[in-house]
């Protein structure tokens, strides 16, 4: 690999760590939470991704758009996005969780109510909105070369996705750690029994948990299609490489999640060069195996509350 | 009776029972394209069809209302399951008549299927009886030992390789034609395969499980999944070793020589069907003898609760490895099976495939041996049935399956037909009693 080669591989791994980042950000929210692997969170993440981009194309003009329409076009498919992800996880919680944990059910139900939940909603969106690759004609000129890292190419849209995914990252930190709604989060993490004997209401921070990682997801996923495409099974591999980079991280470390996130993006892109394109995602899994074997609690360690 | 539908439970019921009927207008409706994502919903909502769906959802809510009561309060509900749980487990003897008249009507039913339908002796093999046998292999990790495997699929394909790359070719194939790149300098016969292949699909299970199951049981879930997916890349990506995703060909069926007998399953499905039949019932005596031995205890043990389990003695990874090592063995074995039959590709082992393994297995009754096999003979005749009739278009099966399983987990977890111990489990803890799985103490909401 010569040293551009390097470099460019590094700004793909970049841009795709942070959208890993962002959707790995819902699973151990979750996790934190409730103790329970989210399984069909990849597909908010498809369904979010679907919703601003329907959004965007609707609003598409004729001709190419100027730059003003342009960032108004981005910023509704974003926002558009991260509403259909928060809607699809708050459908979720209340259709396959909910009526699960008012009865007290075992975990093994969650996991496998969510895989129904999963294989329902993807195949669901095939039907409803075709089953081919979905994308979105060029908003802007966003290939446009911003600057060079040593020869290596950093585009305009490069730059929003990894500008738009650090933002929210920031901002759920942040939310997390100083909020009085970051608190209860915690405090329900560390102890739910506890946490409702001190007036927080439980239910309420669960569906709030989910709807945020759903919030999160919807804008990533809205930044996956405008890179990449869009289709109804979209978010199985993105969907299981990120709930890697949160075990990878540390489970309900939202800083951990992060972390896991750029790195996963950046040792799948260089193996793309180095073992090939075929392999990668055996990559991912690897890399998943080889963490619980190694390091079970993550590079930053397990828990939501402490992180924080 | 009229009290009993404007409660507030009544009204949230007729809610959720009117967005069902909405749903299922939904998933019966038509198909839409991206360039007009909405068309196909407005097409199957704004339309008359949608009275009849909210009707079938009154209906249910009718039925669900006035068949469930008010419902005991929640002491008594605790004190009934406690005092459940403290009688023994009793088997009739009427049971054994059951089975044998089910099993009368699996053997001569399907000769009396007229010609027209070969579509269902078809679906009979390659459908109903091969996803049974996986369906049983995969009950003893999910029913027994309170696991999740999602790359079940994966074990079903090395058998299938194992086959191609271990099984007699024979002189009637053209010299030097192997079923893929990679051949074994010796040829087996298909039957001396199967243990062959049922050791290496276990192998593999030991080997993922092991560093797993030391863990967590809910990381084996991902991992398995994730083992599922390379196993698929493995096969479609290495062309030298598995040609790629064209597959194999040209896999000579089984065939036995023994004693004079000389026979060749052929093509042919019912023969194939009839050989699976005979399997099928070995392996239910024998997982239904497991059940009951000192594994099969050790293994309830583990899932009513881990701590009190590892207490008294069990050594519980080990007991668990065991479950998934077994739960392997038994689809590398039908994947043996699967590749005699002429050909395969990649194709079938999908992760769709996974799911519908345990959709079955959830359908029928997580631990319950009988229900698996008549949860895999329901759901994938009528699913042949439904598509060769074309109600149900072929790709839009796995939104039923999903929400088959959903509605299972919501409605109804323990299955169709259920195991009386798992059912009890279940709730046992639901009321705060033990557990019902082996993915660790969880010390989550309660």
């Amino acid at each position: 690999m010569s040293g551009q080669e390097f470099w460019n591989f590094t700004v793909v791994g970049l841009v795709s760590g942070s959208i890993y980042a962002v959707i790995a950000l819902g699973y151990t929210l979750v996790y934190g939470v409730l103790q329970l692997i989210n399984f069909a969170h990849s597909e908010v993440f498809m369904l979010g991704s679907m919703g601003g981009l329907f959004m965007a194309r609707a609003l598409l003009p004729a001709g190419s758009p100027s730059v003003v329409q342009s960032v108004g076009i981005m910023v509704a498919g974003l926002v558009v996005g991260a509403l259909s992800g928060g809607a699809a996880a708050f459908a979720l919680e209340r259709t396959a969780y909910r009526p699960l944990r008012r009865r007290g059910a075992p975990k093994l139900a969650y996991l496998i109510s969510a895989i129904g939940a999963s294989l329902f909603a993807s195949n669901l969106a095939g039907k409803e909105f075709g089953r081919q690759d979905i994308s979105l004609s060029p908003v802007f000129d966003y290939n446009h070369v911003v600057f060079t890292i040593f020869g290596a190419a950093v585009r305009a849209l490069d730059l929003v996705i990894i500008g738009v995914g650090l933002l929210m990252l920031l901002f759920l930190d942040r939310l997390v750690a100083v909020t009085r709604l970051g608190q209860s989060i915690r405090a329900v993490a560390q102890d739910a029994e506890t946490a409702s004997l001190m007036g927080v209401n439980v239910e309420r921070v669960i569906i709030t948990t989910f709807v945020l990682g759903g919030l999160l997801a919807g804008a990533g996923g809205f930044l996956y299609a405008a890179k990449f495409s869009a289709s109804y099974n979209m978010g199985f591999l993105p969907g299981i490489t990120a709930f890697s980079a949160a075990v990878l991280g540390g489970i309900g470390n939202v800083r951990g999640a992060v972390l896991g996130g750029l790195l996963l993006g950046l040792v799948k892109s260089y193996s793309t060069k180095l073992i090939g394109a075929g392999y990668v995602d055996v990559v991912g899994f690897l890399a998943l195996v080889l963490v619980l074997l190694i390091r079970p609690s993550g590079l930053l360690g397990e828990r939501l509350g402490r992180a924080a | 009776m009229k009290q009993l539908l404007t409660t507030d439970v009544a009204r949230r019921r007729l809610g959720a029972c009117l967005f069902l009927g909405i749903v299922l207008a939904l998933i019966t409706g038509s198909t839409g394209t991206a360039n007009h994502p909405f068309h196909a919903a407005r097409e199957s909502l704004i339309a008359v069809r949608v009275i009849w769906f909210l009707l079938i959802g009154v209906a249910l809510w009718v039925v669900w209302t006035l068949g469930t009561g008010p419902g005991a309060s929640s002491v008594t509900r605790a004190r009934r399951a406690v005092t459940n749980a403290v009688q023994p487990i009793t088997r009739s003897k009427a049971r054994y008549g059951g089975y044998v008249v089910l099993l009368a009507i699996a053997i001569f039913v399907p000769r009396t299927l007229p010609a027209s339908s070969s579509y269902l002796q078809q679906a009979l093999f390659s459908g109903a009886a091969i996803y049974a046998l996986l369906g049983l292999g995969l009950n003893v990790v999910v029913g027994y030992a309170g696991l999740l495997d999602l790359g079940f699929i994966a074990f079903y394909a090395i058998g299938a390789y194992v086959t191609a790359y271990l099984v007699y070719t024979g002189k009637e194939l053209h010299s030097g034609h192997t079923p893929i790149p990679w051949h074994a300098p010796f040829h087996l016969n298909g039957f001396f395969v199967l243990p062959i292949a049922a050791a290496a699909a276990a192998l593999a299970g030991v080997i993922l499980g092991g560093p797993t199951l030391r863990l967590r049981g809910d990381y084996l879930a991902i991992v398995t999944l994730g083992f599922g997916e390379i196993v698929q890349l493995l096969a479609i990506n290495a062309n030298g070793v598995t040609n790629g995703s064209q597959g194999a060909f040209g896999v000579p069926p089984l065939r036995i020589h023994l004693a004079g007998i000389h026979y060749t399953w052929s093509l042919d499905p019912l023969p194939e069907y009839y050989l699976l039949l005979g399997i099928i019932v070995v392996v239910m005596i024998a997982f239904s003898r497991l059940e009951r031995s000192r594994t099969g205890r050790a293994w309830a043990a583990i899932r009513e609760d881990e701590i009190a389990a590892a207490a008294s003695g069990v050594p519980t990874t080990r007991y668990k490895l065991l479950a998934f090592a077994i739960g392997a063995s038994t689809s590398g074995f039908a994947g043996v099976i699967f590749a005699t039959y002429q050909f395969f590709n990649p194709q079938s082992f999908s992760f769709q495939a996974s799911i519908l393994v345990l959709t079955i297995v959830i359908f029928g009754g997580m631990g319950s041996i009988f229900g698996v096999v008549v949860g895999a003979t329901l759901l994938q005749l009528l699913t042949a049935y439904l598509q060769h009739a074309n109600v149900v278009p072929a790709e839009d099966s796995p939104i039923f399956f999903g929400a088959i399983v959903m509605a299972m987990m919501v409605f109804r977890p323990q299955g169709l037909i259920p195991s009386r111990r798992r059912s009890r489990e279940i709730r046992l803890a639901e009321e705060g009693v033990g557990g019902a799985d082996a993915l660790g103490a969880a010390e989550g909401v309660s």
